[in-house]
Parts: structure tokens; sequence; C-alpha cells
């Protein structure tokens, strides 16, 4: 029998501690979508979603009164546009059906305007990046992802080059609303097939037809449960982490058995990421200095937060039977109240970041950087972020937003979960030669594994 | 169907008539309840299971949290498999 002591733990982690699940999403393979026209595949993609997903937000809804446990974002996630519309290339007509979906069933966001790039862009590839800044620019709430690089490939810098040049663009043509059309755009080096969450996510060509995904979430859990233990050794506190992790991963299990059974869908897996919010208490900065830092972005937060992503994981291993997703510790800097502070009071650098996604998931996410950058520093930043992820075998993503109009010292709002952010110092150092070679990063020594 | 009941705020009179009477008309019985007083605050947790011809968990869940309203307190009611996920292994 449960007791009292752990059914009150439950409640406080949920009703004091920001303990909720992130994000339901529903993959939805759009294969068999493909028509005779343009039109016809809209039509069809369309449709496929709505049929699909249509009691996906009832479902979370239920789920949420049955454990007493919030459900913040119910998501979609669909089959890379760049490959469903490949043979008529109508891609913003697709982007615009995947929006008219998404406001059908109510789901905030949908992602999978995706291409898959990390060797070589095809012709349909090419076509399909031209078309982002415009599809984020016309669409609520589509979200754009590239993979441009993979262990096993190499780095296309030809692509890498082009996205500087698609990301400012994005922001001009959504200056009017504090860029957000970066907001919805990750550049990825060696992307997952079942993230959960956005802006990243797209269902992989791998994957089933229907699949559920769950991303847990809990960043003030765990930093209240160090707060008990203020003198504990280094190893009392990955116990700690572990211990709160599993709990976590298990409601987060739960719920995702129970959703794929009520949507008459697969179980894919559960998402162990932690993932911050805006709101007070929900930080992931906020742990690493309940670990000891004075500030998160000094001198062994790199250390900590090794030491936090891989506590997360053990702890969280095995209580789900299938984990997977990008499962680590996020950073977003404009989506979490510790980094905010820190950025903006100096001591969290762009430099810092950079080597802090080293060790967790996922990359240089959320930063706002002044709006007069170069394409080609923009491009060099994915080419640094790419190398670290193409090397150590993991994924890292850049999400920079180069805020129009705004300098360093300035701070641009996005509003909601996505937060606010100040805008960041960028090194003015032109690596223009460098991104004009164009080519491909060879894959490095160690991807030959077999 | 089982679930926990919990009941949090300030003691008063009749906190557990109230509550058991709602149930019993709901057909839903208690088999197990505690009560104490944590950090100052009044605690009953009740667990409880859903007999035949009850009403929907989401039909009891609205009631018990107009009952809370009407009395001040925090009354909330949780599907039992969240506490053993992530209780027991």
């Amino acid at each position: 029998m449960i007791n009292n002591y752990e059914i009150l733990e439950t409640i406080k982690m949920i009703n004091e501690h920001h303990l909720d699940i992130r994000t339901i999403t529903m993959g939805i393979s759009l294969f068999d979508c493909i028509g005779a026209t343009g039109k016809a595949t809209a039509r069809r993609v369309y449709e496929k979603i709505v049929n699909s997903a249509k009691d996906l937000v009832n479902v979370g809804n239920k789920i949420s009164k049955m454990y007493g446990v919030p459900i913040v974002n119910n998501r979609v996630s669909v089959t890379p546009i760049s490959i469903i519309g490949a043979t008529h290339q109508n891609y913003v007509e697709l982007a615009k059906a995947l929006d008219r979906a998404c406001s059908e069933i109510n789901v905030n966001f949908i992602g999978g305007y995706t291409a898959l790039v990390q060797k070589a862009a095809t012709a349909f590839e090419d076509v399909f990046i031209d078309t982002i800044p415009e599809a984020l620019a016309t669409t609520e709430r589509v979200c754009a992802s590239l993979n441009i690089a993979s262990t096993r490939a190499g780095i296309n810098m030809d692509v890498v080059r082009k996205m500087g040049h698609i990301i400012k663009e994005t922001a001009r043509l959504t200056s009017h609303k504090s860029s957000i059309g970066c907001a919805k755009l990750v550049v990825f080096a060696n992307a997952v097939d079942d993230n959960p969450f956005m802006a990243g996510a797209f269902h992989g060509v791998g994957e089933g037809d229907r699949i559920i995904n769950v991303g847990v979430s809990g960043p003030g859990v765990v930093k209240t449960a160090l707060e008990s233990i203020p003198d504990g050794d280094l190893a009392q506190v990955c116990e700690v982490i572990k211990k709160t992790a599993f709990k976590v991963t298990r409601v987060g299990q739960l719920v995702a058995r129970t959703a794929s059974e009520m949507l008459n869908a697969n179980f894919g897996i559960v998402d162990l990421s932690l993932a911050p919010t805006p709101a007070v208490g929900d930080s992931v900065a906020h742990i690493l200095e309940e670990i000891g830092l004075e500030s998160v972005g000094g001198a062994g937060t790199t250390a900590c937060l090794a030491l936090l992503n891989d506590a997360v994981k053990k702890g969280g291993i095995m209580a789900s039977s299938h984990v997977g997703g990008l499962s680590g510790a996020f950073i977003p800097v404009s989506e979490d109240i510790g980094m905010i502070n820190a950025a903006n009071a100096g001591v969290l650098s762009i430099e810092k970041l950079e080597a802090m996604t080293a060790v967790c998931s996922v990359g240089l996410d959320m930063i706002a950087i002044p709006g007069d950058t170069s394409a080609e520093i923009i491009s060099a930043i994915i080419a640094d972020e790419a190398s670290i992820g193409v090397v150590n075998n993991k994924t890292t993503a850049v999400r920079l937003i180069p805020a129009v109009g705004l300098k360093v010292g300035d701070f641009i709002e996005f509003g909601g979960l996505l937060g606010r952010a100040p805008i960041m110092s960028v090194s003015n150092i032109s690596p223009l030669k460098f991104i004009s070679r164009g080519g491909r990063i060879a894959a490095p020594l160690h991807s030959n594994r077999n | 169907m089982k679930a926990f009941i919990t009941v949090i705020g300030k003691d008063k009179v009749g906190i557990i008539a109230q509550v058991s009477g709602l149930l019993a008309a709901e057909k839903i019985n208690i088999e197990d309840i505690s009560q104490t007083i944590l950090a100052g605050q009044f605690t009953m947790i009740m667990a409880v299971s859903f007999s035949e011809g009850a009403k929907s968990f989401d039909e009891i869940a609205r009631l018990l949290k107009e009952k809370g309203e009407s009395m001040d307190l925090e009354i909330s009611i949780r599907h039992m498999a969240i506490f053993e996920a992530m209780h027991r292994i």
C-alpha cells in the first residue's frame, strides 16, 4: 500500500515544484499522403493529421485530470515535408495545410517542416530550404528544422553557409513579431527521429504510422530535492538527482502508455529531458546553482551540467521501457529564468554556452544575438556547434534569433513558454573565407565503427 | 478503479462527514482513511474505490473540487496508478 508520505510527496512535486508533462507529441507518417497533384497532397496531409490527432487534446485533458498532473502541451510531428512535397514542390502550400490542421485540432505547434541534408541537398531540398522564411512568416504553428550534419556523414557546409542567410531572412520577415520565426527554426547535427519537443520535432522516416512520444519536465523538482542535502557530497547529489529523475520519468511512462492506448497509437519513447520554463522555480540554471555555483556561467558550470545530465539519464533510463528523443538537460536561454538573469548580468556568454553544449542536450538554444550579425558568422556558429555534435557522437542544435534592430543590452520578448532574452554579444571576427569555401567536412575517424 | 483523495486546508468541524457523505451518495467506497496535521495544515488522505454504477472519474473530480471550494479546502482525487508508478518498482 502506498503510504501517506509518498502520496504527499507526489502532490507536493506537482503542486509546488512544477512537475508536469511538458508534451504529448503524436508522430504521424505522411508517406501515404503524396498525391497526383500538389493540391491533392496538401488536402491529404490536412485530412490525415486531423483524423489521426483529433482526440489528442481531449485525451491529454482526460489524462491530466485522471492523474492530477498538468500536461502543458499537446503537439504533432510529421514526416519531413521536404520529402512529402518533393514531386510537386508546393512547400509553402503544405506548410499552410499543416497550420490549418493544427488550428483545427487545437494543437499549438507542429514540427516537421524539415529536410535531412547532412551529406548533400538534392535539388528539391534546395528549393525546400529556400521556402523556410516564407513558410515560417505565413504560418503560426509550423516549426522547421534541418539536419545539416551527422557523425556518419560529416558536416554539409554548403547548407551551413545557406542557413546563415535563411536565418537572417526569417528574422527579417518576422521582425514585426520579435523575429519569432527564428524561434521555430532549429539547425541540427545528429537529429533524432523521435524528439517530442518543439521546435525540432519531426517524425523520422523509419518510424511507424502513429506514435506517441512524451516529454517530461521537472527542473523545479530536482532543485527542491537537492535543497534537502545542502552539505551532501557530489555522490549524494547524483543519488538525489537519479531518484528524482526516476520518479519523474515513471510519470512520463504512465502518461505515454495511457495516451497510446486511448489514442490507438503505438507508444514510442519517453524523453527524459529536463525542460525549463521562464517561471520561477522551473530553471535548470538554478539546479546548477543549487549544486554550488554562485551563478550559472562561471567556472564549474560545465562540470555541474555534465553531472546533472548524466545523473538524469541514469535515473530515468530504468523508469521507462523506451527512452529516446533528446534526453538530457536543456539550456535554452530565453526559457530559463536563471539563464536569462546570468546572461543579462554578463556572467553567461555564448562561448560558455557552447562549452556547456558538449555535455548536455541540446545546443545553442533560444539565444538572441544582435540583428546586424552577419550571415557568415551565424553559419560559422552553426559549424562550431555541429562539430561538437559530430565529434562527440551526440545531438547538437542551433536556434539563434538575430533580433532585427536590436543590439547588446536590449531585450527581446517572445511571450509564453518561449520567454524573453537579452541580446548576447557575438565575436565579429570574420569567418567569411572559411564559410565561402563550401563543401563537406569529412566524418570523423571514429564514425567508422563497423 | 482505485484512487486517492487528498484534503488539505484548515481544520474545522465536519470535514470527514461532508466528504464521506458525498462519496456515499456517489457510490464510492472508502477503503482507508487517515488524517494528520502537517506544518499546521489539516491533511486527510482517503483510499477509495469506485463501485458499479458510480459516475465517471471526471464527474467525481468535479464534485469534490466544488465541495472543496465550498469548504475552503483543497480537495483532489488522483488515480492510484500515478502513485504506484512513482513509488513502486
